[in-house]
C-alpha cells in the first residue's frame, strides 16, 4: 500500500475522527511513519556495472529497492531495468519443484513434467552421470553455467566438475559474452581483466567507443561518460559501429562502418601512429614486446565445413616475435585511402580518430563490448586495440585506459575468475600447464592427476556434441542458453532433444531452454539466497540472503554440493587415482569437496544474525565463507599472484572492493607503480602477468567474416539488446512495465530496404537465413537507425528466437560466437 | 466499444435517430462547449471544424488497424460518436498509409495529410517532473526511446547532475514543432500513473505575443545578423597593444 502524503493526512483525520467517535473503520490502516522495511545492501541483478541498491524487505518478501546513494558507481541511481528489481523474483510462474518428463511414473523423453521431490530428482541424476562416465568416461557429462551465478556458485560447480566428476567440459554463458576480451588479455598481458576502472570516465579527455552501445547497455555508466563529456573543456566522444544507436547523440565524431573492416581501421591507426612519429618510445622500448599472430585462421565452424577445410592456419594462435620494423611494414598498407574505402566511412573522420590516439596531450579511453567480441576475429581486434594504447603507451593510468566492459553482473567476479571456463581454473590458472592443475590438486588435496589437462567442450562445441550424441549428461544452470546460443534450429534444440541425451536445466522460470529439458530443477534467485559479484571494474560485491525462495525453490550452489552426495568417489574416479589417495575411499564427492576440512570449516554461529542462510542451515556449516576462504587460497598460494582479495567478512562490511586487495587497500590502476602493489618503487609500469613483465603487441591484419550478405540473401545480421530488457528477457518480460515498454523484438531496417521490398513500417515479415527463419515485424523508425543493406533484431523475445538464424561461427581462438555478422533476406510474411 | 457493436448500435439508432437527434446535439455540444480533452486521429486541424465535418460514421475506427481508434459514447467527456483514441490503453502506430484518414467520407479527417510525420492529433507534455524518473537522474528514458520521431519530437536534453557530481541527467524534452501526438510516450511511461501526458494541443501550448521576437532565432533564420554592418571596438587589456 503507498500512500502519499496527503492520503495519509487524510486517513490519519479520518482515523483520528472515527476513534474520537469510537468507530473502528473497516479498511483503513494506519500508515506507520517507519514503514518498518529493513533495508540492506545489495547488488543489481542485471549488468556489468555493478550498481550498488539496497534491498527493502517486509513480512519475508522484497517490497522495495533503492539505489544506494553512497554506491561509489551509481551514488543512488538505476536504470528502468534496475527500478524494477523488487519485481523480478515475483512473476506468477516462479519454479516451486522438481519437474521430471514422465509416462506413467517413470523417466521418459517424451513424457510429461510431473512434480517430483529433491531426492528422486537426485536420484535420477546420479544414474544418468554414472551410467554415462562408466559407458564413456567424463567427458561425456558436462555443464552450461553463467556469469550470473554467484561467485561460490561458480566455483562449487567448477570444482565439482574439474575436481570431483574430472570433467573439464563446463563452461559459461561468458563463452558468448566476454572470451575474445579474456583471450586478448591473455595474450597482451598475461592476466585477465581491465588494467582501469570507472574513474577512468572522469578522467579521460577522449572517449572511443568500438562496438559498445552504452547509452542502451550500460546506462549508468554512459550517464558518467555523458557528464564528463558535459562538463570538462575539451572532452570529446568517437562512436563506432556497425549502425547508429542512441550513443551517437553524444558523439563528436560518429561512424558507420562495414562490418569487419574495425580490424583495418585499428591498423591504419597503428599505421598513422607510427607515420607521424607519434610512438611513446620510451614506453614501447621499456614494456613492449613486437609479435604476430598466425592468419587464415578459420571460422571455429565444425571441422567438416567448407570454410574450415579452407583454412591453412585453422584455430592456431601461437605468437611469434618480430622486429618494430617488420610491425611497421605490416600496418604500412593500411592507408588513410585503404581504410576508408574498405570500411565507408569518410577520411577525415578516421583521420581525426586517429590524431585523437596520436595526440600526447589527450587521455584517452576506450570502450567495448559484444560488437568487438562476438566477433570471429574477436581476440586479434581486442588486441588491435591494444596495440595502439601500447603503442602510444596510454594504459594503465587515470584516463588513459583500454577498458573491456561486461555485459553480465558477475561475468567477470565468477565466470572468468573462480575458473568455470573449459580450459581455466580458479585465480587465473590453466588446465592446460601441468603446474597449474598441481597447484589446484594441492589446494584441493586431490591425488596428482585427477584434473583433465585437456581443455573440456566450450559454450559451441557442447551443443554439437550433445547433438552428435557425444555429450549425454548436461546441466544447464542460471541461463537460457537454447534462446541465446546461435543456430538453434541446427546445433541447439536437436542435441537436448537427442535420444541419448538427459538435459537438466536449473531456473526460478520456465524459459524457453528449461522446457526443452528432461529435469527441470527450481531455482532461487537474486535475494533469496547470499552471494558475490564481480563487476567489469573488478570490484566484488556482497549480499545477505534477504528473503527466503518460494516453495522448493533452491539455490544454484545449493544444488551442486547437495547433488554430490548422491556420487561416491568410486562411481566416478578410476582406482589407480582413488590409489593414491585412499583415504578418500569409499568417500561422497560432498565429503571429498565440500565437507572437506576447508569448505566446512566456518561454524553456523558466524553467519549474519537476523537473516535467513538456507544453504549454511542445511549443510550446517557457512558454505558461502567456507567456498570463498577455499577460492582465496589460489590467489595466495597458486603460482600467479595478482588476483589477491580481503577476507570474507570484509565484503560484507564494504561497497564492493577492487582486487587486488593488499593491505586493506583496493587497486585502482593496475601494472603502475603508486598504484598496483605488485609494481616495484623504481619499475614505473610492469606487465606483471608475462614473465618478462612486457606486453605483447599482436600484428593481425583484416579477414573476411565468416558469411557476407551475397545475390540470395542479402542483408547483414546483427542482433543485440535493448535497455529494457535483460539478456533472453525471463526476469524483465515478467514485468509487466518493462513489457509495456518493449513487448515484442522487432526487425530494425532502413527505409529504403523496406520499400525495395514492397514493405511498410509494422508489417509482419519472415527473416531468412540458410538456417531459418522468424516472423517479425518492421521497424523503419526508432531507437536505431540501421544503414542500408544491414538490419538489426534484439534476441529478448522468447516469442521471436533470432537464434534460428544465427550462424555458429566462433572466434577460433576464443571460440566465442559472431552473433553481429550473418546473412539473412527479408520477404513479406 | 468494439467496432461490431458500434455497427449494430448505429443500426439500431438510425431507427430512433429523428427523436433523439436534439438530445444527441444538446449532449454533443455540451461536449464541444468545455475544453477538448480528447485526443483525435490523425488529420484534425481545428476540433470546432471537425466536430462539424465528422458525420460520427466511425469508418476511421473500422480501418484502425491497431484498434486505438474509439467512438465516444454517452456519458464520456467527448463529442458522443466522434473518434478518439486513449493513449495510455492503445496509443497511435502511426501507419504510414494513414487508414483513418483515407477512411474518412467526409473530410474531417484531412486528406491532405499524407505523411504521417504530419499529423498534430495531440501533443506529449512531461507533466510531472517530480516523478519523471529521469528528473530524477535515474536512466528510463522510456518515452523517449519508444517515441517514432525519436531526436526530434522527444530529446534528452543533457544536465549535470549536481547530487552525484559525476552524473548526467537526461531531460526528456517535447518539441512541438515534431510531435504528432501519437501517445506512444504516454503509453510506454513505466510508473503507476504516466508522468507524460498527451493532451490536444490547444491545451498544452503557450502562446508568446506577436510584440517579441527570439533575437537568436531570428538570426539563425536569416543565417546573419538581422542589423548589418554593426561595429564593435577592441578592450584595453593590460599588456595588450
Amino acid at each position: 500500500m503507498t500512500l502519499s502524503r496527503r492520503d495519509f493526512i487524510k486517513t490519519n483525520a479520518v482515523a483520528a475522527t472515527a476513534a474520537a467517535a469510537g468507530i473502528t473503520l473497516p479498511g483503513i490502516k494506519k500508515a506507520d511513519a517507519a514503514d518498518d522495511i529493513r533495508w540492506d545492501k545489495g547488488v543489481c541483478r542485471f549488468c556489468g556495472t555493478g550498481c550498488g541498491v539496497l534491498v527493502g524487505t517486509k513480512a519475508g518478501r522484497v517490497v522495495a529497492t533503492q539505489g544506494d546513494p553512497d554506491a561509489p558507481v551509481n551514488k543512488g541511481l538505476n536504470c528502468i531495468k534496475g527500478y524494477f528489481l523488487s519485481k523480478i523474483m515475483y512473476g506468477e510462474d516462479r519454479l516451486t519443484q522438481p519437474l521430471l518428463r514422465m509416462t506413467d511414473g517413470k523417466y521418459d523423453k517424451n513424457g510429461e513434467f510431473t512434480p517430483i521431490s529433491w531426492d528422486q530428482a537426485f536420484n535420477v541424476m546420479a544414474d544418468k552421470y554414472k551410467a554415462a562416465i562408466k559407458a564413456k568416461g567424463p567427458t561425456s557429462v558436462g555443464m552450461f553455467g553463467s556469469g550470473q551465478w554467484t561467485v561460490w556458485e561458480g566455483y562449487a560447480a567448477a570444482k565439482f566438475y574439474k575436481a570431483g566428476l574430472r570433467s573439464n567440459n563446463i563452461d559459461p554463458n561468458a563463452r558468448h559474452c566476454m572470451a575474445s576480451a579474456v583471450g586478448a588479455f591473455m595474450r597482451a598481458f598475461g592476466i585477465d581483466e581491465p588494467m582501469g576502472c570507472y574513474d577512468d570516465l572522469e578522467h579521460a579527455d577522449t572517449f572511443v567507443l568500438w562496438g559498445a552501445n552504452m547509452a542502451e547497455m550500460h546506462p549508468i555508466l554512459w550517464s558518467r561518460l555523458t557528464d564528463t563529456r558535459l562538463t570538462k573543456k575539451g572532452a570529446e566522444v568517437h562512436v563506432l559501429s556497425t549502425f547508429e544507436h542512441r550513443c551517437f547523440e553524444l558523439a563528436d565524431n560518429g561512424m558507420i562502418f562495414t562490418p569487419q573492416t574495425d580490424l583495418a581501421i585499428l591498423n591504419y591507426i597503428a599505421n598513422y601512429i607510427i607515420q607521424n612519429d607519434a610512438v611513446n618510445w620510451d614506453f614501447v622500448n621499456k614494456h613492449v614486446n613486437f609479435t604476430k599472430t598466425p592468419t587464415d585462421i578459420g571460422y571455429g565452424l565444425r571441422p567438416t565445413h567448407a570454410l574450415e577445410k579452407k583454412a591453412k592456419n585453422a584455430g592456431k594462435g601461437k605468437l611469434s616475435k618480430i622486429d618494430f620494423e617488420e610491425y611497421k611494414a605490416a600496418v604500412a598498407e593500411y592507408t588513410l585511402e585503404k581504410a576508408s574505402e574498405m570500411s565507408g566511412v569518410p577520411a577525415e573522420k578516421l583521420e581525426r580518430l586517429a590524431k585523437a590516439y596520436a595526440d600526447p596531450k589527450r587521455k584517452v579511453a576506450s570502450y567495448w563490448t559484444m560488437g568487438f567480441n562476438q566477433h570471429t576475429r574477436g581476440v586479434w581486434v581486442n588486441g588491435l586495440l591494444y596495440n595502439v594504447h601500447l603503442l602510444t603507451g596510454k594504459i594503465a593510468e587515470p584516463g588513459n585506459s583500454p577498458f573491456s566492459l561486461t555485459g553480465q553482473p558477475s561475468a567477470c567476479g565468477t565466470a572468468r575468475e573462480v575458473g568455470t571456463f573449459a580450459h581455466r581454473l580458479p585465480a587465473d590458472l590453466v588446465v592446460m600447464k601441468p603446474k597449474h592443475r598441481e597447484a589446484a590438486e594441492k589446494i584441493w588435496n586431490l591425488p596428482a592427476g585427477t584434473i583433465p589437462g585437456k581443455p573440456g567442450y566450450h559454450a559451441v562445441l557442447q551443443n554439437r556434441m550433445l547433438k552428435d550424441g557425444k555429450l549425454n549428461v548436461y546441466w544447464v544452470q542460471c541461463n537460457n542458453n537454447m534462446q541465446a546460443a546461435p543456430n538453434m534450429n541446427e546445433e541447439g534444440y536437436p542435441g537436448y532433444r537427442n535420444p541419448e541425451n538427459f538435459i537438466i536445466v536449473s531456473d526460478p522460470y520456465p524459459t524457453v531452454t528449461a522446457m526443452a529439458a528432461d529435469l527441470i530443477l527450481p531455482t532461487a534467485m537474486w535475494m533469496e539466497k547470499e552471494g558475490a559479484y564481480g563487476n567489469a571494474e573488478r570490484r566484488t560485491q556482497f549480499w545477505r540472503q534477504q528473503v527466503k525462495a518460494p516453495g522448493e525453490a533452491k539455490s544454484d550452489v545449493w544444488q551442486i554440493v547437495e547433488f554430490s552426495k548422491y556420487l561416491k568417489v568410486e562411481d566416478v574416479w578410476p582406482a589407480d587415482l582413488i590409489a593414491k589417495k585412499p583415504e578418500h575411499a569409499g568417500k561422497t564427492l560432498y565429503q571429498v569437496l565440500f565437507a572437506n576440512g576447508e569448505v566446512d570449516k566456518f561454524p553456523l554461529d558466524q553467519t549474519a544474525k537476523g537473516f535467513d542462510n538456507a544453504e549454511s542451515a542445511d549443510f550446517g556449516f557457512y558454505l558461502q565463507k567456507g567456498l570463498f576462504e577455499e577460492y582465496r587460497r589460489f590467489q595466495f598460494e597458486g603460482p600467479k599472484p595478482g588476483h589477491e582479495m580481503a577476507e570474507f567478512d570484509i565484503y560484507h562490511q564494504a561497497r564492493g572492493l577492487r582486487w587486488p586487495v593488499i593491505d586493506g587497500k583496493e587497486t585502482l590502476w593496475r601494472f603502475r607503480e603508486g598504484y598496483d602493489p605488485h609494481v616495484k618503487a623504481g619499475e614505473g609500469v610492469k606487465f606483471y602477468g608475462k614473465p618478462d613483465g612486457k606486453a605483447n603487441i599482436i600484428f593481425a591484419p583484416y579477414e573476411p567474416a565468416a558469411e557476407a550478405p551475397d545475390k540470395e540473401y542479402d542483408l547483414w545480421l546483427s542482433t543485440g539488446r535493448v535497455l529494457e530488457h535483460w539478456h533472453s528477457g525471463s526476469m524483465t518480460r515478467r514485468v509487466p512495465e518493462l513489457h509495456r515498454a518493449y513487448p515484442n523484438a522487432k526487425l530494425y531496417m532502413h527505409r529504403d530496404d523496406a520499400k525495395a521490398r514492397g514493405l511498410k513500417r509494422g508489417q509482419e515479415v519472415k527473416v531468412q537465413t540458410r538456417r531459418g527463419e522468424v516472423l517479425t515485424r518492421v521497424e523503419t523508425r526508432g531507437r536505431n537507425r540501421v544503414p542500408k543493406g544491414l538490419v538489426y533484431m534484439p534476441w529478448f523475445d522468447a516469442s521471436q528466437l533470432v537464434n534460428k538464424l544465427t550462424l555458429d561461427a566462433t572466434d577460433p581462438l576464443s571460440k566465442e560466437t559472431d552473433f553481429k555478422k550473418c546473412a539473412c533476406k527479408v520477404v513479406k510474411a | 466499444m468494439s467496432r461490431r457493436q458500434f455497427v449494430a448500435d448505429t443500426a439500431k439508432t438510425a431507427c430512433g435517430i429523428g427523436l433523439a437527434g436534439l438530445a444527441l446535439s444538446l449532449v454533443a455540444d455540451g461536449a464541444g462547449a468545455i475544453a477538448p480533452v480528447a485526443v483525435r486521429p490523425p488529420g484534425v486541424d481545428d476540433e470546432h471544424a471537425f466536430q462539424s465535418a465528422c458525420v460520427r460514421c466511425g469508418l476511421c475506427v473500422r480501418d484502425c488497424p491497431y484498434d486505438t481508434l474509439r467512438l465516444a459514447t454517452l456519458g464520456e467527456d467527448v463529442a458522443v460518436g466522434t473518434p478518439y483514441f486513449i493513449a495510455r490503453a492503445v496509443p497511435c502506430e502511426m501507419c504510414d498509409d494513414i487508414p483513418c484518414v483515407v477512411a474518412c467520407p467526409t473530410g474531417a479527417l484531412d486528406k491532405d495529410l499524407t505523411n504521417i510525420d504530419d499529423a498534430r492529433m495531440g501533443l506529449a507534455v512531461l507533466i510531472d517532473q517530480e516523478t519523471c524518473l529521469n528528473f530524477l537522474g535515474l536512466r528510463c528514458d522510456v518515452c523517449y526511446r519508444v517515441c517514432p520521431l525519436i531526436g526530434k519530437a522527444i530529446t534528452l536534453e543533457r544536465r549535470h547532475n549536481e547530487r552525484t557530481g559525476k552524473h548526467a541527467e537526461f531531460i526528456p524534452t517535447v518539441h512541438s514543432e515534431h510531435c504528432t501526438g501519437c501517445g506512444k510516450c504516454e503509453h510506454a511511461c513505466v510508473l503507476e500513473k504516466a508522468a507524460i501526458k498527451v493532451v490536444p494541443k490547444d491545451l498544452a501550448k503557450g502562446q508568446i505575443g506577436a510584440h517579441y521576437r527570439l533575437g537568436w532565432e531570428e538570426k539563425a533564420k536569416k543565417g546573419g545578423e538581422l542589423v548589418p554592418g554593426i561595429r564593435d571596438l577592441p578592450d584595453r587589456l593590460p599588456g595588450v597593444e
